[in-house]
Order: structure tokens, then C-alpha cells, then sequence
């Protein structure tokens, strides 16, 4: 039976990484006191390594004996519009029920809420598994980080509703672009109106390159204050697919991800709740979804250069030219060494960048509670300056080897790989949307830049040298 | 309609065959079980799997799930409650060991007569270590219910009956039987789902959801079971090494095509 994730000794190993003790720990509030309440909450650290391991066990054969057979199927038909909404294709709601059935929706969602309260980390080692079947499909895994979004701004009230349904397999989507409005979303449009009546905010306008737009549970950035032009007056709704006031008018027919639907969506006088407070939309919840977004691209990128290598790999050692295998060449093994020690590198700095997040996240939220311990206070400064250094950096690094990697995947692959026939290229296809969605590399690198010239990043490489110091004595 | 069905499913923890390594098979010729992983019964993953389905239909469905073996059978129980089965018995006793198909599907039907409350009965078409494909018959002929075997999908259900689609050779067969039955269910049914992360979470630490019985717990007679109750003897072991002796060649000339498709069905390995 196949598993990705016992296949790659790379993951077990980050799932092992030593601050994982510590965002574990603060994960279960120190006391593991959940146990008294969830029966399926561990007990102490070890058991909740476990609990993280055969999760990630069981995602890795969900990814590898249904989602990867169905990436094909899923590429090829696409998705379509059927009564104004979206028809998800067979294969993709394939993958979505054995998800579903492994009951890991809701990953990161606090059991209160129905969720197995696991940290960033295994969040995005299922991502990384997932990209690595289906770097479409990915999509409908990491909208999770609207849920996020949900669980840290939003009144208790709207969490008791919606939370809950995610951990059953309530699908997300993020509705924040529009037409005039992609990169710079201070010109965001779409109009909010409260209707005293019903006491509902009424959405109408229309919504354009959206992911999954159709989603259960949609998350839509909206114009709250009338006669405002920038980012000041938008504000963010939680919106119910029941109510059934949206229409998706169109499919998108992109290059690559075909496997996850883009849709162009019209809101008419559809009834949404405020997510957190007003005009505090874009400036606030967004900018800290689009964090959570930028380090899922983070996942997808890795996922998809380990299927491409995988594919390139094995391609190498079965096609022979001059009665040899390919591998054998210089050529083609510097080109596969380069690939896979770059993935590695990718790896190793997605989930640095999710310990940092999870770090500065449970921090945070110590802090809000108002429990955060005096000796930790430097601790949180720390972890949320890296979080915020290493998130564009991961996105911009990581999504453009993604595509490097799968171009040289290909270019192994020789005339066979620019054939249809051979799945490497649907991945070059499907990395090509990593360097350009959640913020282009370009801005990834205005993002990152304060990191260089603050010198964060050169604080953080002082302390891997300090690191590799200590493995030299160990070594000796 | 009812909201939920009582279940059993009988599950068999076996040696892998399908990973078969040099040590597989001793000197003697017999199965070396301690050189293979022991794994459930593919066929019997089948079942569960269509006993899960109806929980998912109607969730208040009971499934237990039976098996018989050695006390680390219980390794199949677990799995059963990793993926949502509510409760486990392991049928364990010395008294038990080197029963054949007969002794076993005696005290199986003991055991399920022991639970006493149940609409149906799920296992897989057969076993990989015996591939006999007869505890399943017999033991429906022993609890006196009618049996569907080789079920590829559960079509209907009502709350007297239950629809199946059955695998045959020569192709399907829709048939309809009443409750209690006992249904077996073939390899090509819908795969089994892995394991659900809160239901092995909950179970992993937790025995409450299993019960072990003895011999004594199913009221069975002692020279019905074990060796003594098995007419069943393995006379000898040839190991079977299949090598072509003869062969023909063909061209691709209709008459050459014709004469072998002749052949074959003369042969009876085509038809």
C-alpha cells in the first residue's frame, strides 16, 4: 500500500524537529487538561506526537491510493456550472469524501469546535502530501486557512456556527479579488449595506478569480462605508452557501490547477454576517489570511517540485539512450541532484517558516488571553518577527524552485514529457499559478526586504551557524 | 424506516501472501506465518467497508466486529474502530486453535448466536492463508439464514431486506433476500476507507470497546471445535514450481488466431 508520507523520511523527521515539543505543549495549554473533556485528545506530549504521526500516516495513504490516481481524471474534466452553482467533477469529490472520512477536516480547529487542534506543521505536511497527488486539488485543503481566519477575528457567535462545520468537511473560499482589483485590493468594490430588518449586512457586486468560490463557507472582503475609496472601508463577511443568493457565472479555463475551480461570482442582496469589526477587513483580517495563504502556497510549491522530481527520477532510470539509462549521464544526475537538494531546502524552510507561525500564533494568543508569562514576552517578539521575515520568503523561494524544479522535471523527460501522455506535464502546468497567486514574487520580495535590511535573516542564519557549532562537537 | 441496522462483521487476521518473501515457506513446505506481516483479510476490508456505508446512511447502525484467532487478533478489532466500528469480539481459545473450515464456522456461528440481535452478517468471499470461501456459506447454514455470496455492492436496503449485486464469471446477478442474512462480499467491492484520525485517537488507549471470549462464553461443544472437530487433514505439501513444456507459434494470420481461439475454448480456458 502506498503512502506518502511513510515514503518520505523528510516529514517524519520535521514532525520530530525539537520545537515541536514546545508548540505542542502550548498547543494543549501545558496541562493537556483537554483529555478530561474529549475522549480522543491525548494525554501527554508523546501521545499527541503520535496522534500527529499516524494523522499524517493516514493522509499519506488518503493522498497516495485516491487523490494522486484521481489527479488525471480531475485535470482533464475540470469543473462545471449546473443550476447557476458549481458541479464539482467526480474525481475531485472523490478526494474531498476520503478526506472527509478520515476525519481530518478542521485539522487546527480547537476540539471546542470539533477539531483535532494540531498545529500549523501537520497542517502543512497534509498540504505538502496533498500538492504532491493533485496540485489542483490542494486548493480545496488550504482554503482551511479560512477557517483560521474565522477562529482568531471572529465573534463567538459565528464560530459556534460555522466552526463546527468545517470540522465535518465544510468547504472555504476566500472572496477578495475583483476585476479592478487583484494585487491592490484597497479598490475592492463589492458593496455591504446593513438591512436593519433582519439585521443582516446584504452583499451585491461581483467577484472574480475566486478559488473554490462556491464554497459552503465563503469569506467575502466587502465595502462597508460608503463613499470610501481605499482600504479603510472594507470590511470582511462571513457568508452561508444555504442562503443561496449568489450565482457562479462563470468557470474559469486556466493553464494549470484545473483540478481546483476558479469562478467568477455575482452577489445579489446576499445576507452575510460581519467577521470582527468594521474597516478592519483589509487592513487586519485579510492581510493575516493572505499570511496563512502565502505559507499554503508554501506546501503546494514543495508538493508539487517532490511530485515532479519523483517523476523525473523515475523517468530517468527507465528511459535508455546509447544502452544506458539516462541516469547515468552526468548531465541528467546533476540536474536531478540540483532538483532534490533544492526541495530539501524548500522543505526545511516551510516548516521552519509553520514553527515560526505556530509560535507567534499561540504566543499571541497567550497574550490576548492576557496568560502570557513575563519571561516569555521576548519569546513573542521573536517568533512573530520571524513568522512575519519568513512567510514571503518561504512563498517567493519556494514557488519559484517549484517551477524550476518541474521545468527541469520535464526537460529530463525530453519530447516524451512535452506529450500529454505523461503526468510531468500537468505538474509544470499546475506549478506555473505558485509564483503569481497569494501575492506575485514580486511583492513577495517588497514583503521580504525589511527582513534583509533590518537584518533579521542574518540574525537568524548567526544562530544556524551557532547550530552547526553544536553538531561539530556532537560529531566529534 | 429504521435509523439504524445491527451489524456483524466477521474479519480474519491473516499472513500477507500478496508480500511474500524467501522465508515465506519452511522447509516442510508449510507456511511460515512469523515471515509474513500479518494483515485483515482483504476481502473481509471489503465488508466493513460496505457495513460503513450503511452507518453512513443511517447512523445509528451498530457494527461489531467478530474474529477469531490468536489473542493479537485483537490488532483487527482495533482496526475496525479506527474507522468506525463501535464494538469488537475477539473469539480466543486454545480449544479453538486447528479448527478447518467446518469447526471454525461452528464456533463463529456459536459466537454470533451469543450476540443474538442482528439484521446481517458481513465477511469477506474468502481468506488469503485457506482461500476456501466456505466459513461464510457455513456458517450461515448453521445459523439457518439465507446467504448472498460473492456481493459486489448493497443496492438497497430495507427495513425487512437487503438488495445486492453479486460478481459472477460470467457476470452480475441483482438478488434480494430477507433479514437476518449473511452476506459475503467479493474483492472487487468498493475499497475499504483508511483509518479515521479522531476514531484512532479515541480507541488507540481505550480496551473498553472490545470483549474476548473463550470456548465457554459461545456454548460450544468441545468435539466440535479444534482438531477434534475438524475432519480436515493436510495429506501432504508439494511445492508447485508451474514452467511452460511446450509451446506453439502462432503468426498473425486469421487462420492461425482461429486455431487458437479453438484451442481455447476447447481447452475450456476461454468461455
Amino acid at each position: 500500500m502506498a503512502n506518502f508520507y511513510n515514503d518520505n523520511p523528510d516529514l517524519k523527521f520535521h514532525l520530530q524537529h525539537p520545537l515541536m515539543k514546545r508548540i505542542i505543549d502550548l498547543r494543549e495549554n501545558n496541562d493537556y487538561s483537554d483529555k478530561d473533556k474529549y475522549d480522543y485528545a491525548p494525554k501527554d506530549f508523546e501521545d499527541a506526537l503520535d496522534n500527529y504521526d499516524k494523522t499524517m500516516e493516514i493522509c499519506g495513504e488518503v493522498c497516495a491510493d485516491v487523490i494522486a490516481p484521481n489527479a488525471e481524471g480531475n485535470d482533464l474534466e475540470g469543473h462545471s456550472i449546473e443550476n447557476d452553482h458549481l458541479k464539482y467533477n467526480k474525481y475531485a469529490s472523490a478526494d474531498y469524501e476520503a478526506l472527509r472520512k478520515a476525519g481530518v477536516w478542521g485539522i487546527t480547529m480547537p476540539r471546542k469546535y470539533d477539531g483535532l487542534n494540531m498545529s500549523n506543521v501537520p497542517y502543512m505536511m497534509v498540504g505538502e502530501m496533498v500538492s504532491r497527488a493533485d496540485g489542483g486539488f490542494c486548493n480545496f485543503w488550504g482554503l482551511q486557512d479560512c477557517a483560521e481566519t474565522i477562529l482568531e477575528f471572529a465573534s463567538e457567535e459565528i464560530k459556534q456556527e460555522y466552526l463546527p462545520k468545517v470540522a465535518k468537511g465544510a468547504t472555504l473560499s476566500m472572496v477578495l479579488t475583483e476585476p479592478d482589483a487583484g494585487s491592490d485590493l484597497q479598490s475592492v468594490q463589492l458593496k455591504a449595506t446593513f438591512d436593519e430588518e433582519s439585521g443582516m449586512w446584504l452583499l451585491n457586486g461581483v467577484k472574480r478569480f475566486i478559488t473554490n468560490g462556491d464554497a459552503d463557507i465563503q469569506l467575502v472582503l466587502a465595502r462597508s462605508v460608503e463613499g470610501t475609496t481605499d482600504g479603510r472601508g472594507l470590511s470582511l463577511f462571513v457568508y452561508d452557501k444555504d442562503k443561496n443568493c449568489e450565482v457562479v457565472r462563470r468557470v474559469e479555463n486556466k493553464l494549470g490547477i484545473h483540478g481546483s475551480p476558479t469562478c467568477e461570482m455575482v452577489y445579489k442582496n446576499a445576507p452575510a454576517k460581519l467577521v470582527g469589526e468594521e474597516k478592519l477587513g483589509l487592513i487586519k483580517y485579510v492581510m493575516s489570511l493572505m499570511y496563512g495563504a502565502r505559507l499554503g502556497v508554501g506546501g503546494q510549491s514543495v508538493g508539487i517540485a517532490e511530485s515532479a522530481y519523483r517523476e523525473a527520477y523515475k523517468y530517468a532510470q527507465e528511459r535508455e539512450q546509447f544502452k544506458q539509462p539516462i541516469i547515468k549521464f552526468p548531465a541528467v544526475y546533476q540536474l536531478l541532484g540540483n532538483m532534490n537538494a533544492k526541495i530539501k531546502g524548500m522543505r526545511s524552510l516551510l516548516y521552519e517558516t509553520a514553527r515560526f507561525v505556530d509560535m507567534s500564533k499561540l504566543l499571541t494568543a497567550k497574550k490576548n488571553e492576557g496568560t502570557l508569562p513575563k519571561e516569555l514576552r521576548n519569546d513573542l517578539k521573536y517568533f512573530v518577527k520571524m513568522a512575519d521575515a519568513f512567510t514571503p520568503l518561504l512563498k517567493l523561494f519556494s514557488s519559484e524552485w517549484c517551477n524550476s524544479v518541474c521545468y527541469d522535471a520535464l526537460q529530463i523527460h525530453g519530447g516524451s514529457g512535452y506529450m500529454k501522455d505523461f503526468p510531468i506535464e500537468r505538474m509544470v502546468r499546475d506549478a506555473r499559478i505558485t509564483t503569481i497567486y497569494e501575492g506575485t514574487s514580486q511583492l513577495q520580495v517588497v514583503a521580504a526586504i525589511k527582513g534583509v535590511t533590518t537584518g533579521i535573516f542574518a540574525e537568524r542564519m548567526a544562530e544556524y551557524d551557532k547550530m552547526l557549532e553544536g553538531a561539530d562537537n556532537l560529531a566529534e | 424506516m429504521k435509523k439504524g441496522f445491527k451489524i456483524i462483521v466477521l474479519a480474519k487476521q491473516v499472513p500477507d501472501t500478496h508480500n511474500v518473501g524467501k522465508d515465506a515457506m519452511k522447509e516442510d513446505g508449510t507456511m511460515n506465518r512469523a515471515a509474513l506481516p500479518a494483515i485483515i483479510n482483504p476481502e473481509d476490508l471489503n465488508a466493513l467497508e460496505q457495513a460503513l456505508r450503511i452507518k453512513d446512511q443511517y447512523p445509528e447502525t451498530q457494527i461489531t466486529v467478530l474474529t477469531m484467532g490468536l489473542p493479537k487478533a485483537v490488532e483487527v478489532l482495533k482496526e475496525g474502530l479506527y474507522r468506525g466500528v463501535d464494538k469488537g469480539i475477539l473469539l480466543t481459545d486454545r480449544k479453538l486453535g486447528g479448527s478447518d473450515t467446518l469447526a471454525t464456522s461452528y464456533a463463529i456461528a456459536q459466537a454470533i448466536k451469543t450476540v443474538g440481535d442482528y439484521d446481517m452478517v458481513l465477511c469477506g468471499r474468502q481468506a488469503i492463508d485457506g482461500d476456501t470461501a466456505q466459513v461464510g456459506p457455513q456458517a450461515a447454514e448453521k445459523l439457518g439464514i439465507p446467504q448472498i455470496t460473492y456481493a459486489e455492492e448493497i443496492q438497497e436496503i430495507t427495513e425487512s431486506s437487503i438488495t445486492v449485486k453479486r460478481r459472477l464469471e460470467s457476470g452480475v446477478e441483482v438478488v434480494k433476500a430477507p433479514f437476518p442474512v449473511l452476506v459475503t462480499v467479493h474483492g472487487s467491492a468498493a475499497a475499504c476507507r483508511t483509518r479515521n484520525a479522531k476514531f484512532y485517537m479515541k480507541n488507540k488507549n481505550d480496551e473498553s470497546n472490545i470483549i474476548t471470549w473463550g470456548a465457554a462464553d459461545i456454548n460450544v461443544e468441545d468435539e466440535k471445535v479444534g482438531k477434534a472437530g475438524s475432519p480436515t487433514t493436510v495429506k501432504k505439501i508439494d511445492a508447485v514450481v508451474l514452467q511452460a513444456k511446450e509451446s506453439k507459434k502462432l503468426t498473425s494470420s486469421d487462420q492461425d488466431v482461429d486455431t487458437l481461439i479453438k484451442d481455447l475454448l476447447s481447452n475450456h480456458i476461454l468461455g
